[in-house]
C-alpha cells in the first residue's frame, strides 16, 4: 500500500528579552543553577506576575511577519500538571484567546519548489525549569533559572507532507525570528525546540490516521529523522494489522529510534481555566499599527530585492538572505565596493568556505564586512589581479594586516599595468622557452589557445603574480602569433 | 450535575490530594450540592454574552523589560528541604 506522511508541528521559541515574562529576573542563559529564579518564578505565596511588554511587542511583531491577524483581546490560562520543575503546579499559558491568530508561512523546498504552512495560532507561555538527572545519587537535581522565560509556542496546521517540508518549515521558522529579532534561534542552547505531530494514511484517504506526538526534536538534523523513523514504525505497526495508539513519544537520536514515553497518568487531563492572577491584554490598533512600523525587511522582501535591484540570482539571494546576519554582511560588502555580483562571489566563495572550514559563524569572521568590501573595491579598480586578492583575504584572515591597502603596500601585490613592464617579462618568458615556443609554432591553430597557458603561467611567476593576467595574455598571443 | 466516587478520586489523584474512601464518600455528597448551587446559573440566558475571562473590568498593565530582581538564592534556599550545589533536590524522576 502507498502511504501518505501528514506532519504538524508545535515549535517553542525562547523570546529574547531580557527579563522573564512574569518576572524581573533575568533570562541570560548559562548562569549558576538557581541564581536567576525569583519568588514569582518560584511561586511562592503572595506573589504577582506582571506580564512583560516587550514579549508582548516580540509575540505581536511574529504575528504580523506572517500576515496573522492580532485579537484585540487575549486570554492567559493556567495549565496545570505536577512536575518538580514546575513549581507553581501550572504553567501560565494561552488556550482559548491566544495572541497571534492564523498565519502562513512560506517554505522553500531544495528544488526550490515554495510552498504554504497555515500556522493555526501562536500564543505566549512561561518556559519551565531544568531537571538534572546525572549528578545527584538517586535523586534529581532542579534550576529553575529557566523558569519563566518567555515561549511563543507557534501551531502549524497539519500542511506537511515529508520530511524534508517539516525541517524546511523549521528553517523558515527561524529565519524568520532572527530576522525579527525576537529569539537568538540558537538551537543547542534550546531556544528553539519542537514537537512533531505524526500520522500516516493511505494515499488518496481524505481523513487523517492517528497521530503521534514526537518530542525532544531539538535540531534541524533530528527534525528529519525523527519522523522518519516514526513514520517507518506506524507503517509497520499499521500493515502487521495493529493500530496506532495517539500517544507522547520521545525521539532517541542514539538509538534511533522513538519510544513511548508511558505515563500512569490517564489522558493528560490539564484543567485549563483563565489565570486569576492575569488580566485580559488588550491590545488596540495604534498599538499594532506602531508594532508595524517596527518591523525589519523581512527575508521574502529581501530576497525579492536582491534579485530585482541587485540583479542576483534566485540562488544567490536565497543563501545570502538565509540568515540576517548573512545578509546585512553581504549588504555591507556591497555597500562598500558597490559590486553586487562580485560581492556575492566572495561572501558565497572565499569567505563561506573559509567560515565553513574552521566551523565558524558569519559574526565571527575574522575578516570584517568593511575589510573584505575594501579588498573587492581593489579588485574592481584593477589594482590587484584575482589571485593577489585571494593573497589579501589570507592575510586579512589571520589578522596580520589591518586593512587591504596595507597588504597590497608591504607585500608589493600591486598589480602591473604598465604595458613595457609587461612586454620586459613576455619577451623574457618567450626567450627563456624555445622549446615551448617551438611547440607552439608547430600546432594545430585551434590547439594553440590552449598552449598558451603555459606562458601566461611562466609570465606570472616571473612577476610574482602583480602583472595583469588579461593583458599578459594578450601581449603572449600578440608575439607568439608573430612568430608563425 | 451529580458527581460519583470514581470522580472524586480523579480529581484528588489530579490535585495530589490524599484522601481516603471514606472522606470520597463525604465529598460526593458534598461536591454534588455545590455543583446543583452553581447549575442554577445555567438557567440565565447567556445568548450573545461573551464568555468573562476575569472578574473586574480592567486590562492587563506591562512592566518593562528589565532585569531587576537580585539573586536571593540563598534566602530563598534556606526554606528548602533538600538542596545541593544550588540545585533543589527532588526525589528522582525517572522519564
Amino acid at each position: 500500500m502507498q502511504w501518505e506522511t501528514v506532519i504538524g508541528l508545535e515549535v517553542h521559541v525562547q523570546l529574547a528579552t531580557q527579563s522573564k515574562i512574569f518576572s524581573g529576573a533575568s533570562t541570560a542563559y548559562g548562569a549558576e543553577p538557581n541564581t536567576q529564579a525569583c519568588a514569582v518564578d518560584l511561586g511562592l505565596p503572595g506573589v504577582l506576575p506582571v506580564l512583560n511588554e516587550n514579549a508582548v511587542a516580540m509575540a505581536v511583531r511574529f504575528g504580523l511577519a506572517i500576515d496573522a491577524e492580532i485579537p484585540e483581546i487575549s486570554v492567559f490560562d493556567r495549565k496545570n500538571y505536577f512536575y518538580p520543575d514546575l513549581p507553581k503546579g501550572y504553567q501560565t499559558s494561552q488556550m482559548g484567546q491566544p495572541i497571534v491568530g492564523a498565519g502562513e508561512v512560506e517554505i522553500t523546498l531544495e528544488d526550490s519548489s515554495t510552498h504554504t504552512v497555515r500556522i493555526h495560532h501562536a500564543h505566549l507561555e512561561e518556559d519551565a525549569g531544568k531537571s538534572v538527572h546525572e549528578n545527584f545519587h538517586s535523586q534529581t537535581g532542579i534550576d529553575l533559572n529557566r523558569a519563566g522565560t518567555p515561549l511563543l509556542e507557534i501551531v502549524s496546521e497539519p500542511d506537511m507532507r515529508s520530511p524534508k517540508e517539516a525541517s524546511a518549515y523549521v528553517r523558515a521558522l527561524h529565519t524568520l525570528v532572527t530576522y525579527l529579532g525576537i529569539s537568538d534561534g540558537n538551537m543547542n542552547e534550546g531556544s528553539m525546540r519542537c514537537d512533531v505531530n505524526v500520522s500516516v494514511r493511505p494515499k488518496g484517504q481524505e481523513s487523517f490516521g492517528t497521530r503521534a506526538e514526537v518530542k525532544n526534536v531539538n535540531s534541524f538534523r533530528f527534525i528529519e529523522r525523527a519522523i522518519e523513523v516514526e513514520v517507518e514504525r506506524q507503517i509497520d505497526l499499521l500493515e502487521d494489522g495493529g493500530t496506532v495508539v495517539q500517544e507522547t513519544r520521545l525521539f532517541d537520536p542514539d538509538r534511533d529510534e522513538t519510544r513511548s514515553m508511558r505515563t500512569k497518568e490517564e489522558a493528560n487531563d490539564y484543567r485549563y481555566f483563565p489565570c486569576p492572577d492575569l488580566l485580559p491584554l488588550m491590545l488596540d490598533q495604534a498599538y499594532v499599527d506602531h508594532q508595524r512600523t517596527l518591523l525589519p525587511e523581512l527575508p521574502a522582501e529581501k530576497r525579492q530585492r536582491f534579485k530585482e535591484v541587485l540583479g542576483l540570482s534566485s540562488y544567490d539571494a536565497a543563501v545570502l538572505t538565509a540568515t540576517r546576519a548573512m545578509a546585512e554582511y553581504f549588504e555591507q560588502v556591497h555597500t562598500r565596493c558597490s559590486d553586487a555580483k562580485l560581492a556575492a562571489n566572495w561572501v558565497q566563495g572565499e569567505l563561506s568556505g573559509r567560515l565553513n572550514k574552521e566551523n565558524l559563524d558569519i559574526t565571527q569572521s575574522p575578516v570584517s564586512a568593511e575589510q573584505l568590501g575594501d579588498l573587492l573595491l581593489r579588485l574592481k579598480d584593477d589594482t590587484i589581479n584575482g589571485k593577489a586578492a585571494k593573497q589579501v583575504f589570507a592575510e586579512l584572515w589571520s589578522r596580520t594586516f589591518e586593512t587591504a591597502d596595507e597588504v597590497i603596500e608591504a607585500k608589493g601585490l600591486k598589480q602591473v599595468t604598465d604595458t613595457a613592464a609587461i612586454e620586459a617579462v613576455v619577451d623574457q618568458v618567450i626567450a627563456d622557452n624555445p622549446i615551448q615556443v617551438t611547440q607552439y609554432k608547430d600546432a594545430e591553430p585551434d590547439k594553440r589557445g590552449k598552449m598558451i597557458g603555459f606562458f601566461v603561467g611562466q609570465a606570472m611567476k616571473a612577476s610574482k603574480g602583480t602583472a595583469n593576467p588579461q593583458q599578459v595574455n594578450q601581449l603572449l598571443k600578440q608575439k607568439l602569433d608573430a612568430l608563425l | 450535575m451529580a458527581i460519583e466516587h470514581a470522580d472524586v478520586l480523579r480529581a484528588a489523584h489530579l490535585a495530589r490530594l490524599g484522601i481516603d474512601d471514606a472522606d470520597a464518600t463525604r465529598y460526593v455528597g458534598d461536591l454534588s450540592r455545590i455543583l446543583e448551587m452553581v447549575d442554577a446559573l445555567q438557567g440565565v440566558d447567556t445568548e450573545g454574552v461573551a464568555p468573562l475571562a476575569h472578574p473586574l473590568d480592567a486590562t492587563q498593565p506591562l512592566r518593562a523589560d528589565e532585569a531587576i530582581e537580585p539573586d536571593r538564592r540563598e534566602a530563598f534556599q534556606a526554606c528548602a528541604p533538600s538542596v545541593s550545589q544550588g540545585y533543589y533536590l527532588v526525589p528522582r524522576v525517572v522519564e
